[in-house]
């Protein structure tokens, strides 16, 4: 176990960091390192301190107290983490499994290279949400901005707002779930009729993710898969 | 990368505090700029027939009580200077740019920060806290402010290639991101009579900004043929005598955040330079979207 400068205040079997007193580094050595029997950790006054939760690897809880910067929640695997706020660039990126929940909005890059897990975030996410994707379920309770989904390979994003432009850019096989208006589809991203499975499939991300709609608004949009197969009379149309 | 900081007061009591409410945010975004940093404050404006030039003499030692007796003559008995370490300000009656030609071919050493009525700039190598420090950041008096912290990566650390960049009077630029083109932008713009200061990519935007707005645009149009020209990644925020503007590329490439209150707009890259502002928990918190222009009245 790492030694730590300040140690966190535990009650129970709940620990809590203040950033403002403590450092963010003393925070996750403490998530990676000296859980013991912790099964809660609340983070007071993050911030928008970049890193927090980090690369943790634990069936925990964790819930961040107010806006936090870049990267919250990345590499996560098996950690339940709640941010009671905004979340900043990169959030929950490269997440393997368990679950991040964003109050707020979320920056750009939101879930981007995911390999599983649930990333909700209830307010809108900027660009670029969900790019390259490669497992992760995202349900966004707001609006999403251009570019997202782009290159995404495997996994789910469902929209209950509206999408920027570009949307599904280049997408390989995850699927996208969107309720609103769509600015414009990407190159090689189409639209197609959903099944009862796809109806299945977004009631369960709904009823995870916490939020009501009706799965019957959402239309699927999935590669078209033109881009599989280099077409040299396709004259760089797509 | 780079860090931008920019605060409006919405009501005239709070002009007191500006520099006060700014310095942590300034600090906030060290990380993001340890390299230089740099102010202009929009303060109480001089007479109309007035105008204020910020000066800065570098790290040598410079003979102020020469320059003000000097310029006294030249420029006329009223003309007023103010000294904080190696800056001042000068207050004339004079024409700018006859002053301002004077200061060049008699004071070469010096360097004309920035000059208008209302405009006071600072700008210089080091951490930010310590450029705050240098030039007393903390008791800066006015209605808005664009600040700036530098990590260099297209040109030399040195004080004339810190933000703010200015054109004109009373307007001032500063940018996090990188432009692609600044060389087109400068071959395109010399021919044209326009003199560049430094070979950083910033201030080809500044100068391609105030080529627009000499030609006739307002500033937003200006903004608007900077999508069309200026290639690359930026977030831009201006200050004119009355107004804040900002905007982000095509592709957000650059964070920014916006906190608002009933007393205050305040822009940085990032949350974290603005979590010690005044009842920022209650503050409508947003990010600017992509090629959208949003300016803020003072």
């Amino acid at each position: 176990m790492a030694s730590l400068a300040q140690a966190p205040h535990i009650a129970a079997d709940t620990a809590t960091f203040d950033l403002a007193r403590q450092s963010l580094r003393e925070l996750n050595q403490f998530l990676h390192h000296g859980l013991g029997g912790v099964k809660k950790v609340r983070v007071l006054n993050p911030d928008g301190a970049h890193s927090i939760a980090v690369g943790v690897d634990a069936s925990i809880e964790i819930e961040v107290d107010g806006h936090a910067g870049y990267y919250a929640g990345g590499m996560n695997k098996h950690a339940s983490i709640l941010v009671r706020g905004n979340a900043g660039p990169g959030v929950a990126e490269g997440m393997s499994s368990g679950i991040v929940h964003v109050k707020g909005f979320a920056s750009v890059s939101a879930g981007a290279a995911a390999h599983g897990g649930l990333l909700v975030i209830e307010g809108d996410t900027s660009l670029r949400c969900g790019i390259s994707m490669k497992g992760i379920d995202i349900v966004v309770g707001g609006s999403v901005g251009d570019f997202s989904a782009f290159m995404a390979q495997a996994g789910r994003l469902v929209i209950c707002g509206d999408a920027g432009d570009a949307l599904g850019d280049s997408l390989y096989e995850a699927v996208i779930y969107v309720r609103g208006k769509v600015k414009s589809l990407g190159a090689d991203a189409g639209e197609e009729p959903m099944s009862d499975a796809d109806y299945a499939a977004v009631a369960d991300l709904l009823e995870k993710a916490g939020l009501k709609h009706d799965p019957k608004q959402f239309r699927r949009i999935a590669s078209k898969r033109e881009l599989y197969h280099w077409n040299a009379d396709a004259n760089q149309e797509y | 990368m780079c860090g931008i900081v920019g605060l409006l007061v919405k009501k005239p009591e709070l002009r007191e505090q500006l520099g006060e409410l700014m310095l942590p945010m300034l600090i906030g975004m060290t990380e993001r700029g340890p390299d230089s940093a740099g102010m202009a404050v929009f303060t109480a404006p001089v007479a109309d027939d007035r105008r204020k030039l910020s000066l800065y003499s570098g790290t040598a030692t410079f003979d102020w009580t020469a320059f003000e007796n000097a310029a006294h003559m030249a420029l006329g008995a009223e003309t007023v200077l103010n000294v904080q370490a190696n800056h001042g300000v000068l207050e004339t009656a004079a024409p700018v740019a006859g002053a301002k030609q004077w200061i060049r071919a008699q004071f070469p050493e010096l360097h004309v920060l920035s000059a208008g009525q209302y405009i006071d700039l600072y700008k210089d190598v080091g951490a930010p806290a310590e450029v705050a420090e240098r030039y007393d950041f903390r008791q800066l008096k006015g209605s808005h402010l664009v600040g700036h912290t530098r990590m260099a990566t297209e040109s030399a650390v040195t004080p004339d290639r810190a933000h703010p960049f200015t054109a004109g009077e009373d307007w001032c630029l500063v940018h996090n991101g990188s432009l692609s083109n600044p060389y087109q932008i400068r071959r395109k713009l010399e021919p044209l009579g326009i003199d560049f200061e430094t070979d950083n990519d910033t201030e080809a935007a500044c100068r391609y900004f105030e080529w627009r707005m000499r030609e006739g645009d307002n500033l937003e149009a200006a903004i608007r043929s900077g999508f069309e020209e200026l290639d690359g990644f930026y977030t831009f925020l201006m200050g004119t005598r009355d107004e804040l503007a900002l905007v982000r590329d095509a592709f957000a490439c650059k964070p920014a955040i916006i906190a608002e209150t009933d007393d205050y707009v305040a822009i940085s890259s990032e949350f974290r330079s603005l979590a010690k502002l005044p009842d920022v928990k209650n503050a409508k918190i947003f990010e600017p979207m992509p090629e959208e222009i949003y300016v803020w009245r003072a």
